[in-house]
């Protein structure tokens, strides 16, 4: 079997007493669409900030494209391809929205081409990303001119600018309309023919359930779960501690 | 170097470290717990000072007591510099550079008020205990250093006693940790803080009389201090109160020390040495998390 | 070609300056303009990591007395070279020294910015607090070494006597009038090439949201430690003229307060947000002290200093030019088409047609 894009070996995680993770294994394949769910609280994000770099995990193992991330920066796993967005959304507040996009074009973007981008380039793809979630229209405006739901598609757009080989998208739907969720869940979905592996983490079984190829149910920070949609939605576990409430 | 003068040397420094656990204390609330980074905290420790020589030049008041009297001002204060803060900047959450600004500001205008009203320089108090030195066998303990270092060990426990076993006392530990259990808990989250930056202040009284008793007292010394308070309180462990007395403690001894053997000259490097370092290698503390 | 204006603008101010202080033939505009010109290095040097990355730093006099005292240090071995050097350096040593000024300005820049490059390696990895606290840190263990360290002089100070021969100009205070002025246009042309480039965009990441920044692949530890090198360095440079200036350098002096304050002053009272803000706060506030040292007392001014410093944070936290720039905009016409008014208020901003 080829190698997998994401391997997560026994992750643990702790705030003081409290085990927010407790030895996570998860395995990405290249191209996949993965969803991740869970009750508030189950370590959903604590996860991603593990992988991502934003935490340092106590235990376990991180590898990413052959790599392994232990003890790298967060900024150093964005170069190697992981991108995330943030469940609350971390916009650059003095800066406009197209500029919030530059700024992965202006530091990533360099190192999964190979050269820097021109200013022609980086505008045009500020423009097409904007685009892609509809907010071409505010692109000179500031993150406090925005709604919440813009927020979002900001924080979703600003994670995609950085080329990533790997998206997480951490409830990034959150407040949208149902048409709106259609509109990202196919935007993902062309992302991912375009060869980017996604995760989404979010609490929409709607888009969960049409986004996924494989679904993954963490609970208390423990994986309870981990395959085909379907089969795990009937999973007794996965509704009694989730899916029921 | 005889062994009668380190002993004596390590004594002057623990008694030293008890009078600055109670100088940091006031820190450990503000910035252990509330977050606040009140570096003009030293400004109303001399500000004490100042207050208790007034009284004790024209009414012969003690220090202490002096000090005491006028807690209630100082809590008063601190609950209003705290509104201050807190609506110009905690609400809008541009804390970060904008807060230090505003206590660099203050630190600075008080100092520089207190230079404009008294000039620059030492002002000292007397007190009947103050000349008075118990000598056992070869160990000196001057009542100047004794009387303050008890009396701030004693304020320290009350403190903790407070911050654990009443309601409002808990209520500041917990602000600092869940804001939302808070507000659940039928507290308010905004007074409850403002309740404990004006108590922080309060101390700043107390610790100015003791300070004044120890030392003669000018309005920059006030800046020596802000290396001290912060090396001790993130020494301790930030919001612990037993953690502040041993970090201060072991800061007065090894100040004692340099200023014995290789000359009060160095004794300021010594406290912002601690600070440097700690910040650079063990900045979660002694009994770090 | 905006550039090119800029400069030429600033040629010109500072040559109209110059000749008119030298057609009034009175040294006083000298000294004073000197006093505030260092102020706008100073503070254009602060605003660097304050303003743009959003690292405050209460030691600025520190990175300044650095420059000062090696210029003091290098000064004294150029004075004494037959007894500080060995005999086979001697000569290199003979030739070289006593260094110029521009030597000695490179010098306490180089100076300056390592100790701020090795400050920020020990504490840039913790909070922005932690920071700033170690930086008041630094200025008090410096201020002690110095004091301890009877090379320079120790607490008894040290006399530069000024060198016979007059570069360029004749007189020495306008020769280190000039100086300071080259030196103010370099500062504050780095400050506007770094505000116009990629490193001026990763600043103001650090300075909005670390995290989010860092997720998006800005290496900010890097940045960080390249703001404050630059920043110290710059410091430093202020600095190293400063005994020359003087005549008698001693610790308290150096390590003076008025420099930490008005360091952070003069771009939190100007503005914060470009290189407009320093320039203008240094310039106001440098002048008025100079005015009120003059007529009323160096304590008071200071005084004035600070009480406008937590005005402003409290009232006003743009600074003159944010209330410049909302004034401004309040009048931009509606139909979205440029007024003088609007291209004034984005001429101040930090990226050009940003907002």
């Amino acid at each position: 079997m080829a190698d997998a894009l994401l391997q997560v070996d026994n992750l643990g995680k702790r705030f003081g007493g409290f085990v927010a993770l407790d030895g996570i294994n998860l395995s990405v394949q290249p191209g996949e669409r993965v969803g991740l769910i869970g009750p508030n609280g189950s370590g959903k994000s604590t996860l991603v900030n593990c992988m991502c770099g934003t935490l340092q995990n106590e235990s376990g193992t991180v590898r990413f494209d052959g790599h392994e991330m232990n003890g790298l920066a967060a900024h150093e796993r964005t170069h190697r391809g992981m991108a995330r967005s943030f469940q609350l959304p971390r916009p650059f507040v003095t800066l406009t929205v197209a500029e919030n996009l530059r700024i992965p074009l202006l530091y990533t973007a360099h190192t999964r081409s190979g050269r820097h981008l021109s200013q022609q380039e980086s505008a045009d793809r500020c423009e097409e990303l904007a685009g892609l979630v509809g907010l071409s229209a505010k692109a000179n405006k500031l993150p406090r001119d925005l709604t919440q739901v813009e927020m979002r598609k900001l924080e979703l757009a600003r994670a995609m600018a950085a080329d990533p080989k790997l998206l997480i998208a951490d409830e990034a739907m959150a407040g949208l309309s149902q048409s709106e969720v259609t509109d990202i869940v196919e935007l993902l979905i062309k992302l991912n023919e375009r060869g980017i592996t996604i995760i989404l983490i979010e609490h929409i079984m709607r888009a969960v359930m049409s986004f996924s190829q494989r679904l993954v149910v963490l609970v208390s920070g423990k994986k309870i779960a981990d395959g085909p949609p379907q089969e795990v939605v009937s999973h007794p576990e996965v509704i009694g501690a989730y899916l029921g409430q | 170097m005889t062994i009668e003068l380190l002993i004596n040397a390590i004594i002057a420094g623990l008694l030293l470290g008890g009078f600055y656990a109670a100088v940091t204390v006031g820190i450990s609330i503000s910035f252990g717990i509330l977050d606040i980074v009140n570096i003009a905290h030293p400004a109303f420790i001399i500000l004490g000072s100042y207050i208790a020589y007034i009284v004790n030049q024209t009414l012969g008041f003690d220090p202490i007591l002096t000090a005491i009297v006028v807690l209630p001002a100082f809590y008063a204060l601190g609950a209003a510099v705290y509104q201050v803060y807190h609506a110009s900047f905690e609400k809008r959450g541009q804390d970060a550079l904008r807060g230090l600004a505003f206590f660099f500001g203050l630190l600075f205008v008080t100092e520089v008020m207190l230079i404009l009203v008294f000039g620059v320089d030492y002002r000292y108090v007397q007190a009947s205990y103050i000349e008075y030195t118990l000598h056992i066998g070869f160990m000196d303990l001057p009542f100047r250093m004794v009387i303050p270092c008890l009396m701030s060990l004693l304020m320290v426990l009350l403190l903790q006693l407070y911050l654990s076993r009443t309601f409002t006392g808990r209520a500041i530990m917990a602000v600092s940790q869940d804001q939302l259990a808070l507000r659940l808990m039928a507290a308010d989250p905004t007074k409850i803080k403002r309740i404990a930056f004006a108590i922080s202040i309060a101390t700043a009284s107390i610790a100015g009389a003791f300070l004044i008793i120890i030392q003669p007292v000018e309005p920059s010394v006030g800046r020596e201090y802000i290396g001290r308070v912060f090396a001790i309180c993130v020494l301790g462990g930030l919001q612990s109160l037993p953690g502040t007395v041993i970090a201060a403690m072991l800061l007065g001894v090894v100040e004692s020390l340099t200023a014995t053997f290789s000359g009060p000259s160095w004794a300021p490097a010594v406290s912002f040495g601690f600070l440097l370092l700690t910040l650079a290698f063990r900045p979660a503390g002694l009994l770090g998390r | 070609m905006r550039a090119l204006l800029f400069y030429i603008g600033c040629i010109i101010v500072g040559g109209l300056f110059f000749a008119f202080a030298q057609w009034l033939g009175n040294d006083y505009l000298f000294f004073a303009g000197y006093t505030v010109l260092q102020f706008v290095v100073l503070a254009t040097a602060w605003n660097i990591l304050g303003g743009y990355c959003g690292y405050v730093n209460f030691g600025s006099a520190a990175f300044f007395a650095l420059g000062a005292y090696s210029s003091v240090a290098l000064h004294k071995l150029g004075a004494n070279v037959d007894r500080y050097f060995p005999d086979w350096l001697s000569g290199l040593a003979h030739t070289i020294m006593p260094l110029n000024i521009p030597t000695l300005i490179v010098i306490g820049g180089i100076v300056s910015g390592l100790v701020g490059l090795g400050t920020g390696y020990l504490t840039l990895r913790l909070r922005g607090a932690f920071f700033a606290i170690a930086t008041l840190a630094l200025a008090v263990v410096l201020q002690t070494l110095i004091v301890n360290w009877d090379f320079v002089g120790g607490s008894r100070g040290a006399y530069i006597i000024r060198p016979a021969e007059v570069p360029i100009l004749g007189n020495y205070i306008q020769y280190l009038f000039l100086v300071m002025l080259v030196l103010s246009v370099v500062a504050i042309a780095i400050a506007r090439i770094i505000e116009q480039s990629r490193l001026g965009y990763g600043f103001a990441t650090i300075r909005d949201d670390e995290i989010a920044a860092e997720a998006c692949g800005v290496p900010t530890l890097r940045l960080k430690l390249i703001a404050t090198t630059i920043s110290g360095a710059l410091m430093g440079m202020a600095g190293a003229p400063f005994p020359y200036y003087i005549g008698y350098l001693e610790p308290s002096s150096a390590f003076g307060l008025a420099y930490a304050v008005n360091s952070i002053a003069m771009p939190m009272i100007g503005g914060t947000t470009s290189w407009v803000g320093p320039l203008v706060g240094a310039l106001l506030l440098g002048t008025l002290q100079q005015v009120a040292t003059v007529t009323i007392s160096s304590a008071v001014n200071l005084l004035i200093v600070g009480l406008l410093l937590i005005g402003f944070v409290i009232v006003a936290p743009r600074g003159i030019v944010g209330l410049v720039q909302e004034f401004m905009r309040e009048r931009a016409s509606d139909q979205g088409q440029p007024t003088w008014r609007s291209r004034l208020a984005t001429f101040a901003n930090m990226r050009p047609g940003a907002r």
